[in-house]
């Protein structure tokens, strides 16, 4: 059996949910799941582990100090030093903000190659499925080597419950603390939590140039709260400042698979769908019947958004 | 000081994409400067205006025609190019052994620019194998960088709008993100110009880079289109909406 390390992102202090479905894809590959924690977890995480299949959860032993554990060099030095020291010949971490600046990090120290952004592994063959070429393309890619390093775009595969018992085992990493970065500060943004979670979001709900305004897109807001939804937006919507950039899905922003998108207003180009074309579920709201967006769609609404989302606040 | 810019020449984000042999693209299509890389050498670019003396080199592996996007790089800026040439695409691993060997049989690097990911391979870890390479830190998805003495403060955005800001000792490798600058498109005596820089050609096979101990390599490609039968929702407003909180709740299952 393959031994797998799981690497553990952690979210206002408790274990970021899209961390499961990935431990439930890694579990397909019949290998044994060790869950890599660089963060202090506590009990209830540590058995929320074991019930997707997690069998030892390895503490780092990384110090509570926030310049250090923000460190991402400081970070990969660590995962890197237990993957060595457990004999691991896999390692799985989320293509999320954090991840992006970690597991490329894992994967060049330990010299080892790397698909970011899988929405499939199959550890037998050692193959990730990603897209490419600004999503238009899947690419099957198999890796070689002792070590194999998978980034899971998150939400790609949903997380089932397989409990098992699991142990815990406290590393010292050994891991060298000095590192040449040195963190100055951190800035949490607009601190809006709809803006954090995009790429995590489970729904979406977007706008783009069809909101006319910054203002109008309360109405998204709005949605979004009653719905537990994120708010995405397109290009033309950031670019004209009506909401920040960090809310943009497409090849030059978010790239996001919710269970549900539903575009107000954004007419769907190439580069639009290159951040959303793996939503299960795409509606559309749109005035002009010829929109990318509507023929690309599951369910759409030819219609003003103006008159729909009124009154899906009303109604939900 | 003396700035490295790597820059890939990758299909235009706008082309049709068609998959040859299901394992390779139709190449017959427009090709540019990465957009990631057009920020690091517009980057570039202003920091050989604020350190007179600085010399800037666009540095690419690719095939022939990858010259071309040495070119735009040097219309934006850059003194000179070095393309390593390859008959075949390579995968990170060996890219990024390329570029640094082609960069430390230049000269001594001060600072290496990076796109944070190239739109084609979408692959995200270029930059980190040449930093681990060459022993040198690195940051990504930069959105600003300044300049301190022999160090510079780089402020790498998260998602959210969340950043983190680091102090680096030169040399450094710096991927850079879309919030870094607003690159300026090339004038036309800056296009002209460009054509009469020089561009070192360098066999791949003449690097001398050893075999990596491991290796990515594509063993399929499909055209990345869900195929989907759009239903209209139909009806007065407060119908539609009615009809769109159902599929959500009963279909999507994602409200309760
Ligand atoms: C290199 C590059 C990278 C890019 N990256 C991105 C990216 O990451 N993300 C991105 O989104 N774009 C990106 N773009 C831009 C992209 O090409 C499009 O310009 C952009 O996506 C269009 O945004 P839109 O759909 O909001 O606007 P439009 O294309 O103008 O569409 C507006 C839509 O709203 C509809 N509409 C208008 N009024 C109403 C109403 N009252 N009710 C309902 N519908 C209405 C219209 O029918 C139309 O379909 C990129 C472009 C380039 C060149
Ligand atoms: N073939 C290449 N030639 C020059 N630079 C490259 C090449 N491949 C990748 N890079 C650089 O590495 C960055 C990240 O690429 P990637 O790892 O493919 O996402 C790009 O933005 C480029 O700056």
């Amino acid at each position: 059996m393959k031994k797998i390390g799981v690497l553990i992102e952690m979210e206002n202090g408790g274990i970021k949910t899209a961390n499961f479905g990935m431990i439930t894809l890694a579990a397909k590959g019949n290998a044994t799941l060790y869950a890599l924690v660089m963060d202090d977890i506590g009990d209830n995480c540590a058995a929320a582990l074991a019930q997707y299949g997690i069998t030892t959860i390895v503490d780092l032993g990384l110090p509570p100090d926030p310049a250090l554990c923000h460190n991402p060099d400081i970070r990969s030095r660590a995962a890197v030093a237990a993957v060595k020291e457990l004999g691991l010949d896999g390692v799985f971490g989320l293509s999320t903000a954090e991840g992006r600046d970690l597991l490329p990090r894992v994967a060049a120290l330990l010299d080892a190659p790397l698909v970011m952004d899988c929405v499939d592994v199959d550890l037998e063959s050692n193959t990730g499925k990603t897209s490419q070429y600004s999503g238009k393309v899947m690419a099957t890619i198999q890796l070689t080597g002792d070590i194999a390093v998978f980034g899971i775009r998150p939400n790609a595969v949903a997380a089932e419950n397989a409990p098992v018992e699991a142990q815990s085992l406290s590393m010292n990493t050994g891991a060298d603390l000095s590192s040449p970065l040195a963190l100055v500060s951190r800035d949490a943004g607009q601190n809006d939590t709809a803006a954090a979670s995009l790429a995590e979001a489970d729904i979406i709900i977007a706008g783009g140039r069809g909101m006319k305004n910054g203002e109008n897109f309360s109405l998204l807001f709005e949605c979004a709260e009653k719905m537990g939804a994120a708010v995405g937006a397109s290009r033309v919507a950031v670019d004209e400042g009506w909401v920040p950039y960090a809310l943009q899905v497409g090849q030059t922003g978010e790239k996001v698979s919710p269970s549900v998108y539903m575009a107000c207003g954004i007419s769907g180009s190439i580069q639009h769908f290159a951040g959303m074309k793996t939503a299960k579920m795409i509606i559309a709201v749109n005035t002009d019947e010829n929109a990318a967006m509507i023929a690309n769609s599951d369910y759409y609404v030819l219609g003003d958004l103006f008159e729909i989302l009124p009154e899906l606040i009303k109604q939900l | 000081m003396q700035i490295y810019v790597c820059v890939k020449h990758v299909p235009d984000s706008a082309a049709n994409i068609h998959i040859l042999d299901r394992d390779r693209i139709d190449e017959n299509v427009a090709f540019l400067l990465n957009p990631y890389d057009e920020h690091a050498v517009a980057e570039a670019a202003a920091l050989k205006k604020a350190f007179d003396g600085s010399e800037i080199i666009a540095v690419t592996l690719g095939k022939k025609d990858a010259e071309k996007t040495l070119r735009s790089a040097m219309a934006m800026g850059a003194d000179r190019g070095i393309l390593v040439e390859t008959r075949e695409s390579c995968d990170s691993m060996v890219t990024a052994r390329a570029l640094a060997a082609a960069i430390q049989k230049d000269g001594r690097a001060d600072m290496i620019l990076t796109g944070k990911e190239s739109i084609d391979a979408e692959g995200m870890q270029t930059l980190f194998r040449i930093g681990a390479l060459m022993d040198l830190p690195v940051l990504t998805n930069a959105v600003n960088l300044e300049m301190g003495e022999g160090t510079a403060r780089v402020v790498c955005e998260l998602s959210g709008g969340m950043t983190r800001t680091f102090d680096t000792p030169l040399p450094c490798v710096i991927g850079a993100g879309r919030g870094l600058n607003t690159p300026a498109y090339p004038t036309f005596p800056d296009v002209v110009k460009a054509r009469k820089k020089p561009v070192d050609v360098i066999a791949l096979e003449d690097l001398g880079i050893d075999t990596p101990p491991g290796s990515a390599r594509i063993t399929g490609l499909e055209p990345l289109v869900r195929e989907r039968t759009p239903e209209a929702i139909t009806g007065t407003p407060a119908e539609q909406a009615a009809r769109i909180i159902d599929i959500l709740k009963n279909e999507a299952k994602v409200v309760s």
